[in-house]
C-alpha cells in the first residue's frame, strides 16, 4: 500500500528525515512513534505530500509521488488524514464539514453526501451532533467528527498524526475505541501516538523512530516484550514508567 | 500550474517595458535639468530645471535669501534629534534634556533676535523647516495628552471616561481638514476680544488636538495588551494609582505599542500637509505656490513627483525603523 | 468619595470652559455684526456649482440646497471609490501572497510608495497628469470607441446620447469633470494600498492547518481558497476594512484643495460668504459624525453576527 525507500527530508540545516525506509501493506495497522523530534510526523506527512520529500521514493497504492499535481491529487483523495489539532472548518456545521469535500472533489450529488455523512457521524457515534458549530463540541467530539470527515471521502487509507496528543485524559479513550473499530474493520492505518495501549491492542508492528531514522520495526508483543536497541529500551522506561 | 506563473511573468514583462521605455525618455533621455524655462516648454521631455529653479524657495519658502543657512541647520538639527532619538541608547531621561536644549537652539536660529542673528517673523517660515516643525510639536505635546485620554477612557469613573470617550470619538469622526478651518476660523471667535492667536499656533493646536485622539486609541490598545496579571501584581503591592500606572503599567504598555505608534506618526507626518489649504506654507504648499509664477505654470507633474519624493524619503525611512522594530 | 470629587472637578472644569469660550463667542460675534442661526440655510446661495451628481442646482437656490449638492458630491465619490478600492485593493492583496516573484515585488513596491506620500500630494499629481499631460479636446484619447480622454474630463456614451466634438470642448454623453476624476483615482489607489495589507493580513491570520486540512481531503488550492480560507479571513478583515472606507470617505474632503464640490468645498464657500463659521464647521462635523456612528454599527452588527461562534 506505501513504500518509501531511502527517503530524505531536511528544514534548513535540520535533517528530519535520513534514509527512512517504511512499507505497509494493504490492512496493515503500523504504529510509529519515538521521541519528539524524531521525524514521525514529518514521515507520515510526506504520504499525502503535506511535505515534500527530498531524495528517495514514495509509493501510494502503485501511484508515485512527485510535484505532478494529478498524481497528488488522486494519492489525496485515496488517503484520509486526521491531525492533532483537529483542524475542522470552524465557519461550517459538523454536517458540512463532512460534506465539503465529497460534494466539491468527488462531485457527488448533495443527497448522497448528506446520506454519507450522517452515517459516519453515527459511526462515531454522535449523529446528534450534525447541526452544530465544531466550537459547540468538547474536543472528543471535534476529533470523532475529524475522524468521519475523513472516512467520508472513503480512502484506501488513513493517517493518524497524534491524534489524541492535545485531548483532555478522559476524552481519549472515545477517540480510541474509534479507531479500535475502524481497525477491526480492516483499514489500511499509520498510526503516529504516544497510546502504547492502543498499539498494543491493534498494532500489526510498530516502528520505533529518533533522530530521523526507523531504530527498530516489530510486532508489538516483540516490540515491547523485548527491545533490542539501547534507545527504544530508553523511551519504552520513559513513556511505560509513570 | 507552471505555464500560467510563466504567462503572468511573461505578460507582466511587456507590459512593464511598454510602459518603462516611455516613462524614462520623458524623465531621463529628453528631460531638461537648467533652470530654463523656455527651453523646458520647448522640449518634450520633463522639466527638472524646475526644481533647479526654484528648490531654495520650496525648501525655505519666504524666509530671506541670504539667512536660508539658519533654516537649513535648523532642519538638519531636527533631523538629527530624531535619528539620535530613535536609537535604543537614548530611551533615557536625559534625552528630554537633549531635546528641550535642542528645541531651544532650533528655535534661536529660526526666530533669531538674538546673538547678533535678525529677527525673523514665524510668517516668513516656510518648507521643510515647518513642516517638520508642526510634526515634531504636534506629535510630542499630543502624546502625554494621548496617554491621559486612554487611561481616562478606561477609567471606572463614568464622566471622566465619557469626557475622554466623547472627546475621542469626535474628532475621530470628523476630517482633518474640519479640525484646521475650527482652528483657523472659529478659535479667534474663542478668545476674548482684543487676544490673538498666531496662525501658525493655531493650525498646531489642531494638529495637537488630532493626534491625540489618534494615538490615544493606540496606548489604549497596549494597555489592553497587557496581561491582566500585570495589573493584578501592581493592586497587590498596594500602589497607588499614578504611581502604579507609571511604574508598571505605562512602560509595558507603550512598549507594546511601538509598531502601531510609529505607523500613527508617519500617518501624522503626512497629514502636516493639509495645513496648505488653510494657507500655511509648509512643503507641499511651497511646491504648489512655486508653479504659479508665470514661467513655470504647467509643469506640476513634475513638481509633484519631486514632492512625493520628498515625502516618501522620510515617511520610508520611518516605515523601514518600524519594520526593524517590529522584528526585535 | 474621592471618586466623586474627581468627577465633580472634572465637570465643573468642562463646563467652566465651555462657558468661557461660548461667553466669547457671545461677545466677539457681537462685536464683528456676524448672524448666529441657521436661518441662512434660507437665503439665495448666489453662486455656482461646478458639477452635482444627483440633484438640479442654480445660482439662486438656497444655502441648504447647494450643501445638499454638496453632500450628494461626497457621497458619491466615496461610494464609488470605496467599490473601486476595494477591488483594486483585494487584487493587489492576492498578488502579494502569489507565488509570482515579480507579481508579489511590484505590488510591494506599490503598496510601500502609495502608503508613504501623503494623498494631498497624490490628489495634486492626479490632477495635474489629467491637465497638464491629457491632450485638448480636440485631439483626445480615444481608447475604446466613443470614449474621450482630455484635459476637460473623460466622456463616454450613455444609451440615449454620445459625446460630439462641439467647438472647443464634448457635447451629449456623459461626462466626468477632470476634478472627479483626479479625486477618484487618487482615493481610490491610495485607500487600495491600505485594504491590499488588511486582505493579506486576513489571509495570513487563518491557520494553516486549515488549507492542510483541506488539501489532506484532496481539495485543490481554488476551492481551498475559496470555500476555507477566505471566509475565516474575512471575520478577520471587515473591522479594518470598514475603517478604511471612513477613512476614504472622510479622505474625500480633500476634494476642496482641488476643486471638487463636495460638501467641505461648498460649506467653505458658504461659510466665507456668509460669515457664520461656527454653523458651518458644525454642519461638517455633524453629518460626518453621522457617517463615522452608522458605520460604526455597522461594524458592530457584523461583529455580533458573523463572529465565531
Amino acid at each position: 500500500m506505501i513504500e518509501m525507500i531511502k527517503v530524505n527530508k531536511s528544514f534548513g540545516a535540520f535533517r528530519a528525515l535520513k534514509d527512512v525506509s517504511l512499507a505497509v501493506g494493504r490492512g496493515e495497522k503500523v504504529v510509529v512513534c519515538g521521541p519528539s523530534g524524531s521525524g514521525k510526523s514529518t514521515l507520515i506527512r510526506l504520504v499525502n505530500r503535506l511535505e515534500r520529500h527530498e531524495s528517495g521514493r514514495v509509493i501510494v497504492d502503485g501511484i508515485e509521488l512527485d510535484d505532478d499535481p494529478r498524481r497528488i491529487d488522486l494519492v489525496r483523495r485515496e488517503v484520509g488524514m486526521v491531525f492533532q489539532s483537529f483542524n475542522l472548518f470552524p465557519h461550517l456545521t459538523v454536517l458540512e464539514n463532512l460534506t465539503l469535500a465529497p460534494l466539491w472533489v468527488k462531485k457527488v450529488p448533495r443527497k448522497e453526501a448528506e446520506e454519507t455523512a450522517r452515517h459516519f457521524l453515527e459511526r462515531v457515534r454522535i449523529p446528534e451532533q450534525a447541526a452544530k458549530y465544531p466550537a459547540q463540541l468538547s474536543g472528543g467530539q471535534q476529533q470523532r467528527v475529524a475522524i468521519a470527515r475523513a472516512l467520508c471521502m472513503r480512502p484506501k487509507l488513513m493517517l493518524f498524526d497524534e491524534p489524541t496528543s492535545a485531548l483532555d485524559p478522559e476524552m481519549i479513550k472515545e477517540v480510541l475505541d474509534v479507531m479500535v473499530e475502524l481497525a477491526r474493520e480492516g483499514m489500511t492505518m499509520v498510526v503516529v501516538t504516544h497510546e502504547m495501549g492502543f498499539a498494543r491492542t491493534v498494532a500489526d508492528r510498530v516502528a520505533f523512530m529518533d533522530g530521523g531514522e526507523v531504530i527498530e520495526a516489530a510486532p508489538p508483543a516483540e516490540f515491547f516484550g523485548a527491545p533490542q536497541s539501547e534507545r527504544a529500551k530508553l523511551f519504552l522506561s520513559q513513556i511505560l514508567g509513570h | 500550474m507552471r505555464w500560467l506563473n510563466t504567462l503572468v511573468t511573461v505578460s507582466l514583462l511587456f507590459l512593464l517595458w511598454k510602459a518603462m521605455v516611455p516613462l524614462i525618455d520623458w524623465a531621463f533621455l529628453d528631460a531638461v535639468w537648467r533652470p530654463d524655462s523656455k527651453a523646458c516648454r520647448a522640449a518634450q521631455g520633463a522639466c527638472w530645471g524646475f526644481i533647479a529653479e526654484k528648490h531654495r524657495f520650496i525648501l525655505f519658502g519666504t524666509y530671506p535669501y541670504e539667512q536660508h543657512w539658519r533654516p537649513a541647520t535648523a532642519t538638519l538639527l531636527l533631523i538629527a534629534l530624531w535619528i539620535f532619538s530613535s536609537l535604543r541608547i537614548s530611551w533615557r531621561w536625559w534625552l528630554a534634556i537633549i531635546w528641550f536644549l535642542g528645541l531651544s537652539m532650533i528655535g534661536i536660529l529660526m526666530w533669531g533676535g538674538a546673538f547678533g542673528l535678525p529677527y525673523v517673523e514665524n510668517e516668513r517660515w516656510g518648507g521643510l523647516i515647518l513642516t517638520l516643525l508642526l510634526a515634531t510639536f504636534g506629535l510630542a505635546l499630543a502624546f502625554p495628552l494621548s496617554i491621559l485620554l486612554a487611561l481616562g477612557r478606561r477609567s471606572d469613573m463614568p464622566v471622566i471616561r465619557g469626557l475622554c470617550v466623547g472627546y475621542i470619538e469626535l474628532i475621530r469622526g470628523v476630517p482633518l481638514i474640519s479640525l484646521l478651518f475650527m482652528a483657523s476660523v472659529m478659535l479667534p471667535l474663542f478668545l476674548p476680544s482684543g487676544v490673538s492667536i498666531d496662525k501658525l499656533l493655531r493650525a498646531q493646536l489642531a494638529l495637537i488636538l488630532f493626534a491625540a485622539a489618534y494615538l490615544a486609541e493606540v496606548v489604549r490598545g497596549g494597555l489592553q495588551a497587557i496581561p491582566q496579571g500585570q495589573y493584578d501584581a501592581a493592586h497587590a503591592l498596594a500602589l497607588p494609582f499614578w504611581r502604579r500606572t507609571f511604574l508598571v503599567i505605562l512602560p509595558q504598555a507603550l512598549r507594546i505599542a511601538v509598531p502601531p505608534l510609529v505607523n500613527t506618526f508617519i500617518g501624522f507626518f503626512k497629514d502636516t500637509s493639509l495645513v496648505l489649504i488653510i494657507g500655511l506654507f509648509d512643503l507641499l504648499s511651497t511646491v504648489k505656490v512655486s508653479l504659479n509664477e508665470p514661467a513655470w505654470t504647467g509643469f506640476g507633474v513634475e513638481a509633484y513627483i519631486f514632492a512625493s519624493l520628498a515625502y516618501f524619503a522620510f515617511c520610508a525611512a520611518m516605515s523601514a525603523y518600524s519594520r526593524g522594530l517590529e522584528r526585535r | 468619595m474621592r471618586r466623586v470629587a474627581y468627577q465633580g472637578a472634572a465637570l465643573a472644569v468642562a463646563v467652566a470652559a465651555a462657558w468661557f469660550l461660548i461667553a466669547n463667542t457671545a461677545a466677539n460675534l457681537e462685536e464683528r455684526r456676524i448672524a448666529s442661526g441657521f436661518g441662512f440655510l434660507a437665503r439665495e446661495a448666489g453662486f455656482e456649482i461646478g458639477e452635482s451628481a444627483f440633484l438640479r442646482y442654480g445660482a439662486s437656490d438656497s444655502y441648504l440646497r447647494a450643501l445638499a449638492v454638496g453632500l450628494g458630491n461626497t457621497l458619491s465619490v466615496a461610494a464609488i471609490g470605496i467599490v473601486l478600492a476595494t477591488g483594486l485593493g483585494t487584487g493587489i492583496g492576492l498578488s502579494r501572497l502569489s507565488g509570482n516573484a515579480l507579481l508579489r515585488f511590484l505590488s510591494v513596491g506599490y503598496i510601500e510608495f502609495i502608503r508613504n506620500v501623503p494623498l494631498l500630494v497624490q490628489l495634486f499629481f492626479w490632477y495635474a497628469v489629467i491637465t497638464e499631460a491629457l491632450p485638448h479636446p480636440r485631439e483626445a484619447l480615444e481608447p475604446l470607441p466613443g470614449v474621450y480622454f482630455s484635459n476637460r474630463g473623460v466622456f463616454f456614451p450613455t444609451l440615449s446620447s454620445a459625446p460630439v466634438l462641439q467647438g472647443f470642448n464634448f457635447a451629449g454623453g456623459a461626462a466626468v469633470s477632470p476634478e472627479f476624476a483626479a479625486l477618484l483615482i487618487g482615493l481610490v489607489t491610495y485607500t487600495a494600498a491600505f485594504i491590499a495589507e488588511i486582505v493579506r493580513a486576513g489571509i495570513l491570520a487563518v491557520d494553516r492547518g486549515q488549507s492542510e486540512a483541506a488539501f489532506a481531503l484532496g481539495l485543490s488550492r481554488g476551492l481551498t481558497t475559496r470555500l476555507v480560507v477566505l471566509p475565516q479571513a474575512l471575520r478577520v478583515i471587515v473591522p479594518p476594512m470598514t475603517s478604511q472606507y471612513l477613512n476614504l470617505t472622510k479622505n474625500s474632503s480633500l476634494a476642496v484643495a482641488i476643486g471638487y464640490p463636495d460638501l467641505v468645498s461648498i460649506a467653505n464657500t458658504t461659510i466665507n460668504q456668509t460669515g457664520q463659521a461656527i454653523e458651518g464647521i458644525a454642519i461638517i462635523m455633524a453629518v460626518y459624525l453621522s457617517i463615522s456612528l452608522s458605520i460604526s454599527a455597522f461594524m458592530n452588527w457584523y461583529n455580533a453576527r458573523v463572529g465565531l461562534r
